[in-house]
């Protein structure tokens, strides 16, 4: 069965402007399907986190060009791009990024009121969802400063899960968790894409972590040396 | 529904610092207090000293002033037609200065439905007998009725009734600067000699203070009768009419028509207080002047704490972009943070202004030049609170325009990264 391409990166090149120029990413092609769990590894430097700043939009100063569900990413505008990581991508950093002042539903429910497209209350039973598949509902009303660093990153899979993204990006989002909760993040990953069809491109340095994911996308000096199905 | 989650976030971050916030808004609030108070005051001040001058001027005095024949005879001479004349010898008649014509005038004015009123004069220089010393004065033989009406004659009056100038004969209303020197109370009888040397005993029914000390000195009120009965002239004799019309800015038009229509001499307020206005708009000028600087130092306010804000919730902004809002939104959320610590911090402003000037307005205050004012004057003119209103407005969107961009040109990369 032909899998739909959910993103696809076309001979991407980015250099870094310095004193002497640096080249981090060289010509890096590969594509992502949909339901797939896709790991990037690679040693610290090597360009992966550069990389994923691109595929996220958030970052348009490359060459070569990006397809996001079959749309070319390249030269658009900034608000247009905004809509589309709205709309299309879910991210999870190493760091939560939860907002303090606000509490850990309306955390999540933050995207999908800027999205507008259901009422709040809508959003507020689709985030209390979210919550409750990650197995943190009972935080719902609690701050962020009021939880663990592992409640945090679910959290913020549940802000990143709230608006159903073709995609969802992490970049070492289980990298400041011991291993017990980096195993949960990991279920949770692995539940997402088994039982919900949810793509995942997820940075890593954590070996095994990658190892259990469905495919891995080794880089080497800003290229891909080779992935593993 | 956008701008309802723009301004919850504006609020969240808004809590974040809500004491630097508090203080933000404060600066607005003291400045604005400030504003209103200054401008309450000293438009207080400028209606008082208007009333002081402008309401006992005329906005337009008919006169006749002795002056030489603008066309000597021999400038009718068809000879020499071109040349220039040295000649001019013919000198004024010595008509005096009354008014040609005075009862026709009167009549026109009574028509004329640009005006008023009108409180005819007629003015002469006398003496003040003192013993054996003379004081110069100015005796006004005014038409109490009209006087009091147009020019609040009353008011100044703070002896005695004005209306028993009317009711005894052969009385006067004696300025206070006079009445004090020649030791004079009401009831008493003064002697006078008109310029020509003719005596005359008058009785005073009443002591005027004008406020103004040189005039208090000199002035002293009988009625238009009793001037032209020392003077022996007729009725008809008036050396001044004071005009006021309905609308002050026609005055200059009107004097100049009135010029030609009545052939007299013709003033207008504007021309004859010239320095007076510059006076005014001058204090009005510093008023506004420290208002604003007040703003902008309470604007500097404003844009320190967005400017804290933005560099503290760097991690927040980033997020946010990261999750699809725009450089708009963003800038959009810090500008509703500015403007709401300008709305808040001026609405309070507005309301400590009112309070502040209205204490003011209650303190006791008298000068003995204006009988009428007890307390401080105060201008409650709505102009001031919508003028403080749309300058805390523009200060505060102006404080927040910087930060507000810098907010939105942040790149998510360069926080996120830096983690
Ligand atoms: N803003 C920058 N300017 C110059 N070099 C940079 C910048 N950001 C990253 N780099 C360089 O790019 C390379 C790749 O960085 P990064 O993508 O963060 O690696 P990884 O995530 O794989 O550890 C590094 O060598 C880093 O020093
Ligand atoms: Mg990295």
């Amino acid at each position: 069965m032909e899998k739909k391409t959910v993103i696809e990166a076309i001979g991407i090149c980015k250099s870094f402007q310095g004193p002497t120029e640096v080249k981090v990413l060289s010509d890096v092609s590969f594509a992502i399907y949909s339901s797939e769990f896709v790991s990037v590894v690679g040693k610290s430097g090597c360009g992966k986190s550069t990389l994923l700043y691109i595929l996220s939009t958030m970052d348009t100063n490359y060459e070569g060009d990006l397809m996001l569900d079959g749309v070319s990413m390249k030269n658009k505008k900034d608000a247009v791009l905004a809509k589309v990581r709205n709309e299309k991508i879910g991210f999870v950093f190493q760091f939560h990024y939860l907002i303090n002042e606000f509490n850990n539903l309306r955390n999540v429910m933050l995207p999908a009121l800027k999205m507008g497209k259901f009422t709040s209350e809508e959003i507020e039973a689709h985030a209390y969802a979210k919550l409750k598949m990650l197995g943190i509902e009972k935080e719902a009303l609690k701050f962020p400063n009021q939880l663990s660093g592992g409640q945090k990153q679910r959290v913020a899979i549940a802000r990143a899960l709230i608006n159903e993204p073709l995609i969802i990006m992490g970049d070492e989002p289980t990298g400041n968790l011991d291993k017990k909760n980096s195993d949960i993040v990991f279920d949770i990953f692995k539940e997402l894409v088994e039982t919900y069809k949810q793509s995942l491109l997820i940075v890593t340095h954590d070996l095994d972590f990658a190892a259990k994911t469905q495919r891995t996308i080794t880089m080497e000096d800003g290229q891909l040396t080779h992935t593993i199905h | 529904m956008k701008f309802k989650l723009i301004s919850q976030i504006a609020i969240a971050l808004l809590t974040a610092r809500l004491k630097q916030s508090l203080v933000a808004a404060f600066g607005v609030t003291f400045s604005i207090t400030m504003f209103i108070t200054l401008l309450s005051f000293m438009g207080g001040l400028n209606d008082m000293l208007d009333d002081l001058i402008l309401n006992r001027t005329p906005h337009i005095r008919l006169y006749s002033e002795i002056l030489p024949s603008p066309v000597q005879p021999i400038e009718q001479s068809i000879h020499n037609a071109d040349a220039y004349h040295f000649v001019a010898h013919i000198k004024p008649k010595n008509e005096l200065s009354s008014i040609r014509n005075s009862e026709a005038i009167m009549d026109a004015l009574n028509q004329d439905n640009h005006v008023l009123g009108f409180a005819p004069k007629t003015a002469l220089p006398i003496f003040y007998n003192l013993g054996t010393i003379h004081l110069s004065g100015i005796l006004n033989g005014i038409d109490i009725d009209a006087e009091s009406r147009l020019f609040s004659f009353q008011d100044y009056v703070i002896a005695g009734e004005p209306i028993d100038l009317k009711n005894t004969p052969n009385s006067l209303i004696l300025g206070i600067g006079v009445a004090n020197k020649m030791l004079v109370q009401i009831g008493d009888m003064v002697q006078i000699t008109t310029s020509e040397g003719t005596p005359f005993n008058l009785k005073v029914v009443g002591i005027f203070q004008s406020g103004i000390e040189e005039l208090d000195k000199v002035q002293s009120y009988t009625t238009i009768a009793t001037t032209q009965k020392i003077l022996g002239k007729p009725a008809s004799y008036i050396n001044d009419i004071q005009v006021k019309i309905f609308d002050i800015n026609m005055a200059p038009a009107l004097a100049k028509q009135y010029h030609t229509l009545f052939d007299t001499e013709a003033i207008d307020i504007q021309t004859a207080n010239a320095q007076f206005e510059t006076g005014s708009s001058v204090r009005t000028l510093i008023s506004y002047a420290v208002g604003i600087t007040l703003l902008i130092v309470a604007g500097f306010g404003i844009y320190n704490i967005l400017n804290m804000m933005i560099y503290e919730k760097m991690d927040s902004i980033a997020i946010l972009k990261a999750t699809g809002f725009s450089g708009r939104d963003v800038n959009a959320i810090f500008i509703t943070i500015a403007l709401s610590i300008g709305l808040i911090g001026g609405a309070l402003g507005l309301l400590f202004g009112l309070g502040l000037s209205a204490i003011i307005g209650e303190i006791p205050f008298n000068t003995p030049s204006l009988p009428t004012v007890t307390t401080y004057p105060i201008n409650y003119n709505p102009k001031f609170y919508i003028i403080g209103a749309i300058f805390s407005i523009i200060t505060t969107y102006l404080a927040g325009y910087f930060p507000s961009r810098k907010a939105s040109q942040i790149d998510p990369v360069d926080i996120i990264r830096g983690k």
